[in-house]
C-alpha cells in the first residue's frame, strides 16, 4: 500500500462522526489490516450493575476496523459498504479497560472483501468479541 | 362468581409506562444513542433519533453499519427482557416502583449477533422491532429489522441469540 493511500484511508475514517463520537483511533493500519481502539466511557455502559460496556459500542468498532482494513487492501481501490457482519461475544470485557480491535481481509475478489476481527481488552489471551464479514469493493 | 373490575386506563399505563422507562433508562448507551421505545400494548418500537454523531460515511452521507448493528441490538435486547418481565410486572410480582428505583431485573447477554445490511441508513429517523422466535429458560432466539421511510423496505435485519439471566440469582453479578 503506498503511503499516500494509507493517508487519504487514515484521514477517511478520522472524520467519521460516530467513531469520533465513540473515541475510536487508528493504531495500525495498512495492507489489508487495521487496529483501532476504543476508550473506556461510562456512557457506553451497557450493563448498569457492572459497568461493562453494551455490545453496540464493539459491534460499532467492529464495523469500522473492518471497513478499515478492506480500505487499505491495496486490491480496493476505493470505498467499502458492510454486506454483513456477525460478531460472537464471548466474555464482557473489563469494565475501564480499552478495548482493541484487529481486522483483516482474508480474501478479496473484484466484488467482496472478506474480513475477521478480534476484539481485544488488557488481557489480550482471551478475546472479548470475534467477527467475521463480507464487505463490498467498490469504485472498479 | 363475579369477575374482577378490570383496572382502570390510566393505573395499567403507568405502571407498564413505568417498567419500560426504568428498564430502557438504565442503560447509559441506549441514552448515548438517542434511542427511545414507542409502546402500544406489549408491543415495542424502537426509535433511533438521527443526529450527526451517527453518521459513519460524511460524504454520502449514511448512518454507520455499527449504529444500525447497536440499534438493532439494543431493540433486540429490549424486546426480549420486557417480554420476560411482562408477566411478573402485570400479576405485580414484580414491583413497578422497585423498577423505577434501580431494582432492574439483569439483562439478557448477547452471545452471537448477525446483521445484513439491505440498503443504506439514510439521515433521518429510523425505527426497529423485534420478534422472539424461541424463549427458552436459557437461550433465546430474536429476529430484528429496522427500517425508515417505508416499513415494507427495512434497511438492515439481524437475527441474535441470547444467554437468559438465571432466574435463581438475580441480582448476581458474577459472569455466567
Amino acid at each position: 500500500m503506498t503511503v499516500d493511500k494509507a493517508k487519504i484511508a487514515r484521514q477517511f475514517i478520522q472524520t467519521i462522526p460516530h467513531s469520533k463520537a465513540l473515541g475510536m483511533e487508528i493504531t495500525a493500519l495498512g495492507d489489508g489490516m487495521a487496529e483501532i481502539t476504543m476508550p473506556y466511557d461510562e456512557r457506553f455502559i451497557g450493563d448498569p450493575k457492572t459497568g461493562v460496556i453494551h455490545g453496540g459500542a464493539v459491534s460499532a468498532l467492529m464495523d469500522t476496523c473492518g471497513g478499515a482494513a478492506v480500505m487499505s487492501h491495496p486490491d480496493a481501490p476505493a470505498g467499502t459498504a458492510t454486506i454483513d457482519l456477525r460478531i460472537d461475544y464471548m466474555r464482557a470485557a473489563t469494565p475501564g479497560q480499552m478495548i482493541t480491535a484487529r481486522a483483516e481481509v482474508y480474501h478479496i475478489t473484484r466484488s467482496v472483501a472478506f474480513v475477521r476481527a478480534t476484539a481485544c481488552d488488557d488481557d489480550t489471551d482471551r478475546p472479548v468479541a470475534t467477527a467475521t464479514g463480507a464487505f463490498t469493493v467498490e469504485g472498479r | 362468581m363475579a369477575r374482577k373490575a378490570p383496572e382502570p386506563v390510566q393505573v395499567v399505563k403507568q405502571r407498564r409506562d413505568a417498567a419500560l422507562k426504568a428498564l430502557v433508562g438504565g442503560v447509559p448507551y441506549i441514552t448515548f444513542m438517542g434511542i427511545s421505545f414507542d409502546r402500544r400494548g406489549d408491543e415495542l418500537t424502537g426509535v433511533l433519533f438521527f443526529d450527526e454523531k451517527l453518521i459513519g460515511n460524511p460524504f454520502l452521507p449514511a448512518i454507520h453499519g455499527g449504529v444500525t448493528a447497536a440499534f438493532l441490538e439494543v431493540t433486540a435486547m429490549i424486546s426480549l427482557s420486557w417480554a420476560y418481565i411482562w408477566e411478573d410486572f402485570e400479576s405485580g410480582a414484580l414491583d413497578a416502583e422497585a423498577l423505577a428505583a434501580g431494582n432492574l431485573p439483569r439483562l439478557p447477554k448477547t452471545i452471537d449477533f448477525t446483521v445484513d445490511y439491505l440498503r443504506s441508513g439514510l439521515p433521518r429517523d429510523a425505527y426497529a422491532r423485534a420478534t422472539i422466535t424461541r424463549a427458552g429458560r436459557r437461550y433465546a432466539s430474536v429476529q430484528a429489522e429496522a427500517w425508515q421511510d417505508n416499513r415494507d423496505r427495512p434497511f438492515a435485519q439481524a437475527t441474535a441469540h441470547f444467554l437468559m439471566p438465571r432466574q435463581d440469582q438475580s441480582t448476581d453479578s458474577s459472569s455466567d
